[in-house]
């Protein structure tokens, strides 16, 4: 039986989730100042895609979405490995991972 | 569906794969063979060999699109071969080459000279293989990401540099979240045309209004992570640090192959399927070149470090090129090729006075580095004075050519304003190019003059671009012909 609060969850909930982990980690990436929070962040963002992808795969039955969807996380683990590798090599020299005491360039 | 590696794949795809082989044939090399510091100078020969393939690959490809005309695709329609892939995969691999040949003294002095320099250059470049050719959203971000990750790490490439390591971090936070944002302009592009093929998003795209929001969104989210590739006000603020901090070979990759690449992924997109649409992005990409021209103009004037003087400058000519894209009639677009392909050449030959400048006592970066080098070294600082003039873009210089012609499209397409916005930007910058000028020719040098010592990469780097930059001042017509030929359909 159908309650009157239970709505199927449409392609338009997942838009929106999508545009909000968007919306949160642009946020994160701008008003955090640690580091790895920072690199959470762009996961964020790189997931907010993959929800797209894979909701817009499934309302058009097509199967390009989730392909697409599968290489954003082979990318985005490419780049979370790198920025770790820069973290630690940095971390060695300055020994912090407070992006507002990492200012030897100008910001 | 059809066969799944034909001959014609493989025909695309040589240049890539012979790019990626000698990469990794690098890695190999450097672990087995090549195990002391002194010996590492062999492995420029991989780089070398590796875009002697990748150029006659090239070469085989335009043989075959000069016979055949039209366009080679492959698998099944993500990758295509046209002339402007081509025009850009040139500039490329001229990039690579004149990078790699003033590499290996530039390492070797900083103690940092290890062989995965040269497998991440021909990796880079393969990355930007994709971005040219690439006509697949998947194909294009993954080339993209290829190329962006490989430049994460040669900006961090002077481990033991806490500065180094810093740009590097930097690059990489911004970078990142450029391509979250390209990214997601990407997966909206799927949404609305079912497809990750650039000509059924054309389709798509021309049926739907261009202020319908989910269009909109993500021409706004697209033209974003576009911009922060192309270093564009107001998404530039990467590019000085990441220019300051990097190692200076490494910064004139930086400054020519990722901007150059940037702007084939710009063209291919803007020009290609969100034509349609270029009510909704035009006002964009003009504030973003006027906005570039101001601060990059600005800012350059009370620079003390040369390599962040030169940072703004590149700013500063990623607005001129946008505004040739602004214009987007046949002059604009050839504008834009022409100036692309005199920026390698005037902006590798600048960065490279700064790496033969490099010494023990002094790091080449600073402004005052520059004082009194002609008694110190009369040829360089001739050079360094041609180069600033084409950065300047003052006749009879390559600059003047690439500024010439997106005027010129400007005005056949009726935006008076921006041709004299952009005319009086050349006269602000034409100050602080000249300040370095002045501080080599008048000013006197702050030590005893100690000649400098070049190696053999850098001369023939220097006169090679040297002569180019001059060359195409003096006579362009076979380089606007090259161009007019290569653009878009």
């Amino acid at each position: 039986m159908e309650s009157s609060f239970l709505h199927p969850i449409t392609t338009a909930h997942y838009l929106v989730l999508s545009a909000a982990l968007l919306l949160i980690g642009t946020i994160g990436l701008l008003v955090r100042r640690n580091v790895v929070v920072m690199m959470m962040s762009i996961e964020l963002i790189l997931n907010a895609v993959n929800v797209n992808l894979v909701a817009f795969s499934r309302h058009l039955q097509d199967l390009g979405g989730q392909i697409f969807a599968i290489f954003v996380i082979v990318v985005a683990v490419a780049e979370a490995a790198v920025g770790l590798g820069i973290l630690i090599a940095l971390f060695r020299n300055k020994e912090t991972v407070q992006i507002d005491e990492i200012d030897l360039l100008k910001w | 569906m059809s066969e799944f590696y034909t001959s014609t794949d493989h025909f695309v795809l040589l240049p890539a794969l012979m790019l990626a082989l000698f990469g990794c044939a690098t890695l190999l090399f450097d672990f087995w063979v090549f195990p002391h510091e002194k010996q590492r100078r062999w492995l420029l020969l991989f780089l070398v060999l590796g875009e002697i393939f990748a150029g006659v690959a090239y070469w085989r490809q335009q043989a075959f699109l000069n016979d055949h005309g039209g366009v080679l695709t492959a698998f099944n329609g993500t990758l295509t071969v046209d002339q402007f892939a081509l025009y850009f995969h040139w500039i490329f691999l001229i990039t690579a080459l004149l990078v790699g040949l003033i590499s290996y003294r530039y390492f070797e002095a900083k103690r940092e000279h290890h062989g995965e320099y040269y497998a991440l250059v021909l990796l880079a470049q393969a990355g930007m293989y994709f971005l040219a050719s690439g006509t697949d959203l998947v194909t294009l971000f993954v080339g993209l990401e290829t190329m962006a990750v490989t430049f994460y790490v040669l900006v961090g490439f002077l481990r033991a540099d806490p500065r180094s390591n810093e740009a590097a971090l930097k690059y990489l936070l911004l970078g990142g979240f450029s391509s979250g944002f390209l990214a997601y302009g990407f997966s909206l592009l799927y949404g609305i045309s079912a497809s990750t093929k650039l000509s059924d998003i054309a389709l798509a795209v021309a049926n739907r209004d261009p202020y319908d929001p989910i269009l909109y969104l993500a021409l706004v989210t697209v033209t974003v992570g576009v911009l922060f590739k192309i270093a564009a006000v107001p998404f530039h603020m990467w590019a000085p640090d990441a220019y300051e901090g990097a190692p200076t070979v490494v910064t004139a990759f930086l400054a020519v192959g990722s901007k150059a690449a940037s702007f084939a992924l710009l063209l291919r997109l803007f020009l290609g399927p969100l034509e349609a649409a270029r009510d909704a992005w035009e006002p964009l990409l003009i504030a973003a070149a006027i906005l570039s021209m101001t601060i990059g103009n600005l800012a350059a004037v009370t620079q003390t470090n040369t390599k962040r003087l030169l940072a703004y400058s590149s700013i500063n000519h990623a607005g001129y090129m946008l505004l040739g894209v602004v214009a987007g009639n046949a002059t604009g677009i050839q504008g834009v090729l022409i100036y692309m392909l005199v920026y390698v050449f005037m902006t590798i030959g600048a960065f490279l006075i700064l790496v033969a400048l490099n010494r023990d006592e002094t790091s080449g970066e600073d402004v005052d580095d520059l004082r009194g080098l002609m008694s110190k070294n009369p040829a360089h600082a001739i050079w360094m004075l041609i180069f600033l003039l084409s950065l300047a873009g003052i006749p009879p210089t390559a600059g003047f050519i690439g500024k010439y012609f997106i005027f010129l499209s400007l005005i056949e397409s009726g935006r008076y304003v921006l041709a004299v916005i952009a005319t009086v930007y050349v006269a602000v910058a034409i100050y602080y190019y000249l300040r370095l000028v002045k501080s080599m020719f008048v000013e006197d040098p702050e030590r005893e003059p100690t000649p400098l010592a070049v190696s053999f990469g850098t001369r023939v780097a220097l006169v090679v671009s040297g002569i180019a930059t001059l060359l195409i001042g003096v006579y362009p017509e076979p380089f606007i012909r090259f161009a007019q030929q290569s653009f878009l359909r």
